[in-house]
């Protein structure tokens, strides 16, 4: 017999598949792996931290960084769960709330552009990456609209939204929603209809419902793994009980359904930004709050469905203009810390994959 | 097509005349059309290099490089400037013989193949007896470069894609050798001459179009080009073989993939798609001109197929290449002995 060995493989923190600065060292037995071991914190900030120190309006525009692919929506979590502390989570005026759903879903196309995008290069189908990421640019540059960042908007405030938004925006959003649907068709011909993805996709690193459960999925791959779990309908925030749409899930739980299902979630957004821009009744953005925020003694937990999943904020306040304590659920966090199991047995190319299906990005993984 | 054989022939009379002997003559003639060959291959590399980037940006609605002169002309100068520019970096714990070796040794495979390939009508270099059988020959020696760029790079990203390389291009050499038998059966030589001069009526890719869809993928393959770049493997392997080299050890690796191209296609044209005959009796067109015509469209798909398809895996590379195209082309093989055995009874 041949004497082998397993090879050690460190991949990251500089790697092109990793997504950021995330490392993982690989046991690999030729080419198949026998264990995974994840290594994060090369992104950490200490934005928990920071929070500590900065008023409750300062911090909005950190929130951004979180997830840096869904500046918006991370907003809005935040700027929800202060507002349920300072009990005036019923005088949001209605249009904010319409134009924060807006900029939620829109965000969550960007986000989810991402996603295709970087799984179809990460399985070396670049061309899906620029059609992709072509929408997604439309999409940040709505945003780029919206809050003059195209990536960290700054948007979102304690009592509303910082600004109306004009004629202009709406009609080249309601242009750019019309597009979309065409766009996902080409998707799923040129990515999910492709013969060699199928193959190499399906039925690769399989999340059971159970697994699924045990570490706490969230999200789109909570539902591909055949959870049927969406905050927006099961614990309406905001007005996203005015809305209708359906909560796409899949039962297969494999790095396929994973992919396919963010396509279809994105069908869904485009269909209650169409509802919210028709619905919109005019009135001013902002409620009256005071310009010194200062909630009551107390704490409060709230959490939203983001593109990744639940992303939650736990605040605890001492009653001065410093929140005593912020803490941050990380959806993504929890999931790659599922990738190990994962990947465990899988081919070193389908690692990569998984990484793409899971949609990590460490900016909200290392916080 | 004819000025350039009676350029050769002016020559040789010149040299001839200058009181050298034939023997002579016909080194010194051959060492001229080699390097024009040579100057040829690298045009073409250089030509390739920007038709893939503004093609492949037109398959990405991109625009691609647009902005040095004309059409973005300027900026395979400035690559080529930037490659000879960059440091030559070897690795400590390289092994620097084989290291150096490699690039060399790969991009040289590249040029042998050259040496059979007709352009027009007595335009080929060395009309061998055993013309594709040399092309195979050398062809197969490139997967010992590929190793050997992996091993002596000493990186476990450089290992994995050295030894990922040598099991396709082994694996693919088979289909590849295999669909090419059947066109040398219908013809009864090896010889490239006699092969394209056997299409002039009828082109082998009607008689034998499996073999030539098996030959499209296997050279694919062979030549480690999307969807078959395992070796190089970007996304896991982040260059494959190659990752450690830099400069213009790092163009020579280039170099080598896009001359291969040119050489699997130019193969393509002569043993499936009539070499350098005319189609349809337009014969008032050079033949080299039908020749490069049909090499641009053969490249043109391998662009095509390369900006389209996702890569596929080791394991179904594997099982695509032992399990679907050996056994198809074996079949070919013997469903073209069949047929010709018929062709002889029927005709006597």
């Amino acid at each position: 017999m041949l004497k082998t060995e397993e090879l050690t493989l460190n991949m990251g923190p500089v790697h092109p598949s990793t997504h950021g600065v995330y490392r993982c060292v690989l046991t690999l037995n030729g080419e198949y792996i026998q264990n995974a071991v994840n290594h994060i914190g090369y992104l950490h900030r200490g934005l928990e931290k920071l929070a500590e120190s900065r008023t409750y309006n300062q911090f909005i525009p950190y929130t951004d960084r979180l997830d840096y692919c869904s500046g918006l929506a991370n907003e809005m979590a935040y700027v929800l769960a202060v507002e349920k502390l300072m009990g005036i989570e019923n005088e949001i005026p209605e249009r904010a709330q319409y134009l924060r759903v807006i900029c939620a879903e829109l965000q969550r196309l960007a986000s989810h552009g991402i996603c295709v995008g970087s799984f179809a290069l990460d399985i070396a189908g670049s061309t899906g990456f620029f059609y992709s990421f072509r929408d997604r640019d439309r999409a940040l540059e709505l945003i780029n609209m919206i809050g003059g960042n195209r990536l960290t908007p700054n948007f979102m405030r304690i009592g509303g939204v910082a600004h109306d938004l004009d004629e202009y925006f709406l009609n080249e959003l309601n242009q750019f929603c019309d597009d979309l649907p065409a766009c996902f068709d080409e998707y799923e011909g040129l990515l999910a209809g492709n013969e060699i993805l199928q193959t190499r996709s399906k039925g690769v690193s399989v999340v059971s419902k159970e697994m699924a459960l045990d570490y706490g999925f969230t999200g789109p791959n909570a539902r591909a793994s055949g959870i049927d779990t969406d905050l927006r309908r099961d614990e309406p925030y905001g007005i996203y009980d005015r809305f209708d749409f359906k909560v796409p899930v899949l039962q297969n739980g494999d790095t396929y359904d994973r992919f396919v299902i963010r396509v279809m979630e994105m069908r869904e957004s485009v269909k209650i930004i169409q509802q919210a821009i028709k619905d919109m009744p005019e009135g001013p953005v902002m409620a009256k709050v005071p310009k010194v925020i200062k909630p009551p003694v107390g704490e409060v937990y709230h959490r939203i469905e983001n593109a990744k999943g639940h992303l939650g904020f736990h605040i605890v306040s001492d009653g001065s203009t410093k929140p005593y304590r912020t803490r941050i659920y990380s959806p993504t966090f929890v999931m790659l810390s599922a990738f190990p199991e994962m990947a465990k047995g899988t081919h070193i190319m389908d690692a990569v994959l998984i990484l793409a299906s899971i949609d990590i990005v460490l900016g909200e993984v290392d916080r | 097509m004819k000025f350039f054989i009676d350029l050769a022939n002016s020559m040789r009379a010149g040299i001839e005349g200058m009181g050298a002997s034939a023997t002579t003559a016909e080194i010194i003639l051959t060492a001229i059309t080699t390097l024009a060959v040579v100057i040829f291959i690298l045009l073409h590399v250089v030509v390739l290099l920007l038709a893939e980037r503004r093609l492949s940006a037109m398959f990405q609605l991109r625009l691609g490089p647009n902005r040095l002169g004309p059409l973005g002309i300027g900026q395979v100068i400035a690559d080529v400037v930037k490659t000879l520019g960059k440091e030559d970096i070897i690795p400590a714990g390289a092994d620097k013989f084989v290291f150096k070796l490699a690039s060399t040794t790969l991009f040289a495979t590249a040029l042998l193949a050259w040496a059979v390939i007709p352009f027009g009508n007595g335009m080929i270099i060395q009309d061998l007896n055993i013309g594709i059988f040399y092309f195979i020959a050398i062809g197969s020696t490139a997967t010992i470069s590929v190793v050997m760029g992996g091993w002596a790079s000493n990186n476990k990203y450089a290992l994995i894609g050295g030894m990922r390389g040598v099991a396709q291009m082994i694996s693919y050499e088979i289909p590849m050798v295999f669909s090419l038998l059947g066109v040398v059966m219908l013809t009864g030589s090896m010889k490239m001459s006699d092969i394209v001069a056997a299409q002039e009526n009828m082109w082998f890719i009607i008689p034998q179009f499996i073999a030539f869809f098996i030959y499209y993928v296997a050279a694919t393959a062979e030549i480690n080009r999307a969807p078959f770049d395992l070796p190089e493997g970007e996304q896991e392997l982040v260059a494959g073989y190659f990752i450690e080299y830099s400069g213009i050890r790092w163009a020579l690796f280039m170099m080598a993939e896009y001359a291969n191209m040119v050489a699997v296609s130019a193969i393509a044209v002569t043993m499936f798609l009539g070499g350098w005959n005319a189609p349809f009796g337009l014969t008032f067109i050079p033949g080299i001109v039908w020749f490069l015509i049909k090499l641009y469209l053969m490249l043109f798909t391998f662009f095509w197929v390369r900006w389209t398809f996702p890569r596929l895996r080791v394991d179904h590379l594997m099982h695509f290449g032992w399990k679907f195209m050996i056994p198809v082309s074996l079949a070919n093989i013997v469903v073209t002995g069949i047929g010709i055995y018929v062709y002889r009874m029927i005709t006597g």
